[in-house]
């Protein structure tokens, strides 16, 4: 079975960590992932830098750019978690707009994943649509797991196709609201994650954007199976150096 | 059906679509879903022409360049675009948009801007209607389009300066993009390019197919056909192309020519020449030719013209260039600024630099003397006098 899928079986609130690959320092990829299992997060999103990251804020896009003067290239990557899984046990996703992976060649990106031992792709601008007449043979062969967006704008019938097409997790986003623009939810937001609750899908759902201390994990996590934190993580492992990454992880638990 | 309209999924060919980030999706649909119907309804097309004739001053003329017909001894006709309202072809597209948004319910307008034209015919439209407007700058071309921005202020946009990435046109799209994501509900994007996701490049080469629209009529009372041999157009995004080709598109004995912007030269590494230097990728929801890096980061253009300046080009460009239905030929700064000149001093008419690189083909290419040879005029150059003063030392 695929580690998400086992991951999301047991009986907890799970935490996932978004990082962007190349940063801070080139080379902390790797260490940054060992740290962040150490430190008992349960599920690692690579983020794959691209120049023009659409969905993010400016905390990511700042990153990205960052880690692609650093250097970061998807070779690189896919070098650096080349035996990633001989030390780490929990799912690992890379995050990334479609661009890069088309440029590397989709199939190849997808053995590559394959091969390290990668378990699932975020793809914000690669739409339902055409991941289903173009890629899905393609992931469903190398067993990778393609993780959807919902949105508190998608429509219910959206929402059924999504869960129909998904075997995982459905990723969705808090707020009408690119990444890290926001602190706290209101009564609007809690009453949409109640009312996905009780569409009872079938892939239990994880909750991204404007996760970033104890209190909005909580609220996160009442209805749904997890959260995702990104751009205060990103923040943090801007000003502090990687073995401080436990004291993020136990302030958000 | 014709190979050049898009298909219902919103391809030209191989190139299109609308590979947008899932929040964007009910914005993108509920314009896909619409826009046909609405801009069918007699009431919007009588909206639409009513403003095109008595407010943008259209229809445009089709003046016949003597001087430069004798020059370079072939029938050379410009199509008047600079003399719409605002000074550009820009404001055919805005018009459009606006009433579509009105109709759809929206009451606040974002746009994306580069050298400030596009800013400029949406801050327009939007004071003419009444409604709230937005306009995403790159903070260096806020800084080097100082009367552009003045002239959005005057007309009541707040300009807002996009401070990410290269600080350009690309990250001011990316911006308002970002602003939509934000905004889902009351917010309309007015694209000013045949660029983005399915269906913007469709709809913006529809509210600028009235360029190829009066073309033909007026070359049938001038010329006795409403075909030309040629018709020439710059294409950064490609609007103002696509309206100068849109209804020659299925008349093959039209030949349709595309003015890139090659920047210092096609090889110098300082280019916009998107169809030699381009590989098909995805930018701001459109699969097409873009530039970019070999790992698939977008690069950062470089042409004189702030309006050339993109590194990718509209789908159906991209498909036109393919099947070889358009040719496409790159036009240096050095040989659009002389043409540029060459232009004001043989018809009395100072080009925008964009406009002035469709003007340089003339010299690269041989027409014969019975050709005719419509050249697109898509703006005027008095935005771009203090480019002109500097290059030349007036």
């Amino acid at each position: 079975m695929n580690r998400i899928n086992q991951k999301l079986q047991e009986n907890k609130k799970l935490l996932s960590i978004y990082f962007t690959a190349g940063y801070p320092n080139l080379n902390d990829t790797v260490s940054i992932i060992h740290e962040l299992e150490k430190s008992g997060v349960d599920m690692i999103e690579i983020g794959l830098p691209f120049s023009d990251p659409l969905a993010d804020g400016p905390t990511i896009q700042e990153s990205s750019t960052q880690a692609i003067e650093n250097g970061m290239t998807t070779k690189l990557l896919f070098k650096q978690l080349a035996d990633i899984r001989k030390t780490v046990q929990i799912p690992l996703i890379i995050m990334g707009y479609f661009n890069p992976m088309m440029q590397f060649g989709v199939e190849k990106f997808c053995q590559k994943c394959n091969e390290i031992g990668i378990d699932g792709l975020i793809i914000p601008d690669l739409p339902l649509e055409e991941y289903l007449s173009e890629y899905q043979s393609i992931f469903e062969k190398y067993n990778l797991k393609n993780v959807f967006l919902i949105t508190p704008q998608t429509s219910n019938e959206r929402i059924a196709e999504i869960d129909s097409v998904s075997d995982s997790f459905i990723y969705m986003v808090s707020t009408a609201a690119v990444t890290g623009s926001q602190s706290g939810f209101g009564n609007e937001q809690m009453h949409y994650f109640e009312r996905i609750s009780n569409l009872n899908l079938k892939n239990p759902q994880v909750i991204g954007f404007g996760i970033n201390n104890n209190e909005t994990f909580k609220q996160a996590t009442l209805h749904q199976k997890g959260a995702i934190i990104g751009s205060a993580f990103i923040k943090f492992i801007a000003n502090n150096p990687i073995d401080k990454i436990g004291e993020f992880v136990k302030n958000i638990r | 059906m014709s190979q050049f309209k898009v298909s219902e999924k919103g391809f030209y060919g191989k190139f299109g679509g609308a590979f947008i980030p899932e929040m964007l999706y009910p914005n993108v649909e509920e314009l896909r879903t619409q826009y046909l119907s609405i801009i069918a309804e007699l009431s919007f097309q009588e909206e639409y022409m009513y403003l095109l004739e008595q407010y943008v001053g259209r229809p445009t003329p089709l003046y016949f360049a003597k001087r430069l017909s004798e020059k370079y001894n072939t029938k050379i006709y410009l199509k008047r675009e600079d003399l719409c309202h605002t000074g550009a072809h820009k404001v055919n597209n805005t018009i459009g948009q606006i009433i579509l948004a009105k109709r759809l319910g929206k009451t606040r307008i974002i746009a994306e801007t580069g050298a400030g034209q596009h800013g400029v015919a949406t801050a327009t439209v939007c004071a003419l209607m009444g409604l709230k407007c937005i306009v995403y700058m790159g903070e260096i071309d806020i800084e080097r389009q100082a009367p552009n921005v003045a002239r959005m202020k005057m007309l009541g946009a707040e300009v807002r300066p996009a401070t990410s990435g290269s600080k350009t046109l690309k990250d001011a799209t990316n911006e308002a993009i970002r602003d939509w994501i934000n905004n889902p509900t009351d917010t309309f994007y007015i694209i000013g390019s045949v660029v983005g996701p399915h269906p913007y490049p469709d709809m913006v080469a529809k509210f600028q197919s009235i360029i190829s629209k009066e073309i033909k009529s007026q070359l049938q009372t001038q010329e006795g056909t409403e075909y030309p041999n040629y018709v020439i157009a710059c294409v950064g995004g490609g609007s103002n192309a696509a309206g100068a080709f849109y209804e020659f598109l299925d008349d093959e004995q039209v030949g349709l020519i595309a003015v890139e912007a090659a920047g210092h030269g096609v090889d110098s590494g300082e280019s916009a020449a998107t169809s030699v230097l381009g590989k098909i990728g995805i930018i701001h929801g459109s699969r097409t030719l873009l530039m970019q890096t070999e790992d698939g980061q977008i690069t950062e253009p470089y042409s004189i013209s702030a309006g050339l300046d993109y590194p990718g080009v509209g789908p159906l460009h991209a498909h036109l260039n393919d099947i070889g239905r358009a040719e496409f030929i790159a036009i240096t700064d050095e040989d659009a600024m002389k043409s540029g000149l060459e232009i004001s001093k043989l018809e009395g008419i100072i080009p925008a630099i964009e406009t002035a690189h469709a003007f340089a083909v003339l010299d690269k290419k041989q027409f014969k003397s019975t050709d005719i040879v419509v050249i697109n005029l898509s703006g005027r150059g008095d935005k771009d006098l203090n480019t002109y003063i500097n290059y030349f030392n007036f």
